[in-house]
């Protein structure tokens, strides 16, 4: 999109410094934090002090909150959480239950603000305001802190996720300095432990500011109150830490949202560039095909573009013919192995649960990955992560809000980084297919060399010679266990067709069921691309036939 | 061809290839937008005429370039829009080749619905949710777009990009689906549907600093200009042909524009002398009142604007 001003001069009577200051909006930077800390620690207080601070609230809005009925604020303060609590449920309990999203800007930069709840039953409210953040604010309440004698184990796990979100910078606002005297004392604790905290998780470069959100110090205002502290206030950490994002550098990566074909000329690939840079002129590789062309143009509504960066969103057309659609991805070719995304259906991850019905080892879940939709088995839980001490633990399920390693294996091969090489291609959500709730969260950690000989796959092909009768039942039951299969008996398709009909249906994840008798070289075709895939069950034991089917899945 | 080179990224170039925060905001909006044609199967666009609908399909018009915008645009009208509405909707779409669909409560209107005889509420309620709900269900649209946009309202700041609705067409935000990064579920049993709000992230300031980079038209109520007005309920409302004045009632001729569009009878004028782009925005920034407070049906109860979208309420 084209940000001249120029036009600006065309309206008379304007002023010199309204088009500076349009020249400056065009030009600024955007910025996405999160708040992240335990139940009561002040996050929603803070970030209603930062906008009344920073003028960002309008008049009507402030007015609301001093006539509201609710005021939990000590000393005659205004409760500033009402800004950001905007639901019934949360003004009547007094907590935050998911995430306000709220906006204001400096002359420096643009912010959006996701304000998440502290309270652990909605732990799946926070990773969702954190997962696209570049900043984590995390709150420590000082009084807390000094009547426990510790962080809590909430503030523990919020740090954990953050690190595991992998959010490029951290830092912790210790709350409520009013109640402790603004002592240095208590502060100097905090940090103590904070720090160790942080160099267990590896997060680096964390800073610490003291602040009190009820009565403003150091969010916007140098606080007079705190002598001994001379960083920054948290609105200058905002202003001025550095932005740049991994994506930005490092092997291009496209993945392929739309193919636009408005006329019989225009073929072209709707994507948003997911890492890297994209240029006219460039060899590029497709995957799963591994075929090659050359990027002819990047088109836009704006006019072609000569290159385009992580995240713009563009629509690239190829010099050649060559066969690409939703849910594939182009790279670079011709780029060492190392540059390339693996390619495998087999990886762990870390995942995060965010669903009452646990996590368990031989399930079936919907993956989203890119745009890319497959379907993803628990093979194993690793580990389990025990927040407070960060031990690693054995597991065979996984609760809502516990984090675990888990191996994954899909129908479909992924192309992937790790979640830490590249936050777009390393992530995927999973989704339960009955009732199609997101479940959880994964962050891709490396991916699993093919030892699958012996094992088994799921089956493309459920062979019943003869048994019409039990193809329903079977179907029933793969479906019960979370799988899609299918009867392909109808008399419009041909015994010569059933090959490809079990290639198509393999592809699109789905289980082919049948009461046909096959010929051996049917069978040796679907051998052939789905190896060990076609299941012949011809025992007279109906549950017996039911149960095999169904006790792996 | 590119290669791999191993030399260390320069910070500096990183850095100021970054995008700006509109560019940022336009790439996210066509993902969504173009995510949503991808995943769902019959989307529709809710085209309110107002300026974040001109954003919308800009943006619509964007992600899906060179091809025309893959989705019809629906109108819901409540038969109390302000004439020029009507008049910038039929002409806009025909010029940009974008197919328009308008749907009205035929049988409330008949009925006589107002929000004098019914309240702001009901009024509401028969006249955009009943009739938003009956257009979808005929339609059978499992996507609808919408451009609410988070900093409106205080609910709005707390809903998905996603926003799920169950079969009855309603909003339950104690049990919103987790929604991370830019993964959005689209998936959907018979009967539920999904509000996608490309516009999220976007601030009224965003808005109308990316029509005047972009030289989107926007229908000329927006800009101050002298009209005739009554008070009424504390608002200046807008006289028009065919309004009754009721006793004790005034018109004046004041210099005026609209903050937000929404229905004759219930969207407040205020006092302006802005009458290009550059003067709204600099007035904008000047301005300490959130733009939904000319809006009655805002304010008829703390949290009305959730128990509306609850029902069903764009
Ligand atoms: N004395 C004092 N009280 C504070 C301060 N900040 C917040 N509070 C009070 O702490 C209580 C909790 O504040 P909230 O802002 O709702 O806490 P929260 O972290 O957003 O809570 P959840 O979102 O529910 O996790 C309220 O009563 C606030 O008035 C502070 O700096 N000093
Ligand atoms: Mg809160």
């Amino acid at each position: 999109m084209s940000t001249s001003v120029t036009t600006a001069t065309e309206e008379s009577g304007v002023t010199r410094t309204f088009e500076a200051f349009l020249e400056a909006h065009l030009e600024q930077e955007m910025l996405r934090f999160t708040t992240a800390g335990s139940v009561d620690d002040g996050k929603s207080t803070l970030i209603g002090r930062l906008l009344h601070d920073t003028k960002s609230v309008y008049e009507d809005q402030l007015a609301a909150v001093q006539k509201s009925r609710v005021n939990r604020a000590a000393n005659g303060h205004v409760d500033f959480s009402l800004l950001t609590d905007g639901l019934k449920a949360e003004r009547e309990q007094g907590i935050t239950i998911d995430v306000a999203y709220r906006y204001f800007s400096t002359a420096r930069r643009k912010f959006i603000i996701a304000d998440t709840p502290g309270h652990e039953q909605y732990t799946r409210n926070m990773a969702t305001g954190a997962s696209t953040a570049d900043v984590a604010i995390i709150l420590i309440d000082a009084k807390a802190f000094a009547k426990a004698g510790g962080l809590l184990p909430q503030s523990r796990r919020h740090t954990y996720i953050a690190s595991l979100l992998g959010i490029p910078h951290v830092v912790a606002a210790v709350n409520k300095m009013d109640i402790v005297d603004y002592s240095e004392a208590s502060f100097t604790a905090i940090r103590r432990e904070f720090e160790a905290l942080c160099a267990q998780l590896g997060l680096e470069g964390v800073e610490m500011i003291p602040v009190s959100a009820l009565e403003g110090d150091n969010v916007v205002t140098p606080s007079a109150r705190m002598p001994w502290y001379s960083g920054p206030t948290l609105l200058e950490y905002l202003e001025t830490v550095p932005l740049a994002r991994a994506e930005t550098a490092g092997p291009m990566r496209f993945p392929v949202q739309l193919v636009l074909r408005p006329d019989a000329n225009f073929r072209g690939f709707a994507g948003q560039v997911a890492r890297g840079t994209l240029r006219a002129g460039d060899r590029v590789m497709a995957l799963p095909s591994r075929r090659e062309s050359t990027v002819r143009r990047i088109v836009t509504y704006d006019g072609d573009l000569a290159a385009a960066s992580y995240p713009q969103s563009v629509t690239v057309e190829l010099a050649d013919e060559i066969d690409l659609s939703r849910g594939e991805m182009l790279v670079e070719a011709n780029s060492d192995a190392a540059a390339l995304p693996d390619v495998s259906n087999r990886f762990r991850a870390m995942v995060v649960w965010m669903h009452e019905e646990p996590l368990v080892v031989g399930r079936t879940y919907i993956a989203k990955h890119t745009t890319r939709t497959v379907r993803a088995t628990v093979r194993k839980i690793d580990y389990r992560v025990d927040v407070n001490s960060l031990e690693h633990g054995p597991s065979d399920a996984i609760a809502m809000n516990e984090i675990a390693e888990v191996e994954f294996e899909t129908n479909l091969p992924l192309f992937f980084d790790s979640y830490k090489a590249c936050r777009w291609t390393g992530s995927l959500i999973l989704i339960d297919a009955l009732s199609n709730a997101t479940v959880g969260a994964a962050m891709i950690v490396a991916p699993i060399a093919d030892t699958s000989t012996g094992e088994t796959r799921r089956p493309a092909l459920v062979l019943l010679p003869g048994r019409a009768d039990l193809a329903e039942r079977v179907q029933d039951a793969l479906g019960s266990c979370g799988e899609r299969a299918v009867v392909i008996d109808d008399a419009l398709i041909p015994d010569s067709a059933v090959t490809a009909v079990v290639r198509a249906l393999d592809l699109a994840g789905v289980i082919a069921i049948s009461s046909r008798k096959l010929t051996a070289e049917a069978l040796a075709a679907i051998e052939s691309f789905a190896p060990r895939a076609v299941r012949v069950e011809d025992g007279t034991d109906d549950e017996a036939i039911l149960n095999s089917l169904t006790e792996q899945r | 061809m590119t290669t791999l080179t191993a030399t260390e990224p320069d910070i500096n170039e990183i850095h100021a290839a970054r995008l700006n925060h509109l560019q940022a905001l336009e790439a996210e909006s066509i993902t969504i937008l173009r995510e949503a044609v991808a995943e769902f199967a019959r989307p529709v666009m809710l085209y309110s005429i107002g300026k974040d609908s001109s954003v919308m399909l800009r943006l619509a018009q964007k992600a899906f370039y060179p091809g025309k915008i893959p989705f019809p645009l629906l109108h819901v009208d409540t038969s109390y829009k302000f004439p020029e509405m009507i008049t910038f909707r039929d002409e806009y779409t025909r010029e940009i080749g974008a197919k328009l669909l308008v749907h009205r409560n035929e049988e409330a209107i008949a009925a006589g619905a107002s929000p004098y005889k019914l309240g702001t509420q009901n009024c509401c309620g028969l006249l955009k949710t009943r009739s938003l709900l009956d257009a979808l269900e005929e339609g059978g649209f499992d996507a609808a777009f919408g451009g609410a946009r988070r900093d409106e309202e205080k609910s709005r700041a707390k809903e998905r990009v996603y926003s799920f609705r169950d079969a009855a067409g309603q909003w339950d935000p104690k049990n919103q689906r987790p929604e991370l990064w830019s993964l959005y579920n689209s998936r959907l049993r018979k009967g539920e549907s999904i509000r996608v709000f490309p516009l999220s992230n976007w601030t009224e300031l965003d808005v109308w600093l990316y029509l005047y980079a972009e030289k989107i038209p926007i229908v000329p109520l927006y800009f101050a200009k002298t009209r005739p007005i009554v008070m009424r309920g504390g608002a200046m409302t807008l006289v028009h042909e065919g309004m009754q004045l009721f006793p004790g009632e005034k018109v004046e001729q004041i210099k005026v524009r609209m903050r937000s569009l929404g229905c004759l009878p219930c969207t407040g004028a205020m006092r302006s002398e802005a009458d290009t782009l550059p003067k709204i925005i600099e007035e904008l920034i000047t301005f300490r009142r959130s733009e939904r407070e000319n809006r009655a049906i805002d304010h008829d109860e703390e949290g009305s604007m959730e128990v509306k979208k609850r029902e069903g309420y764009f």
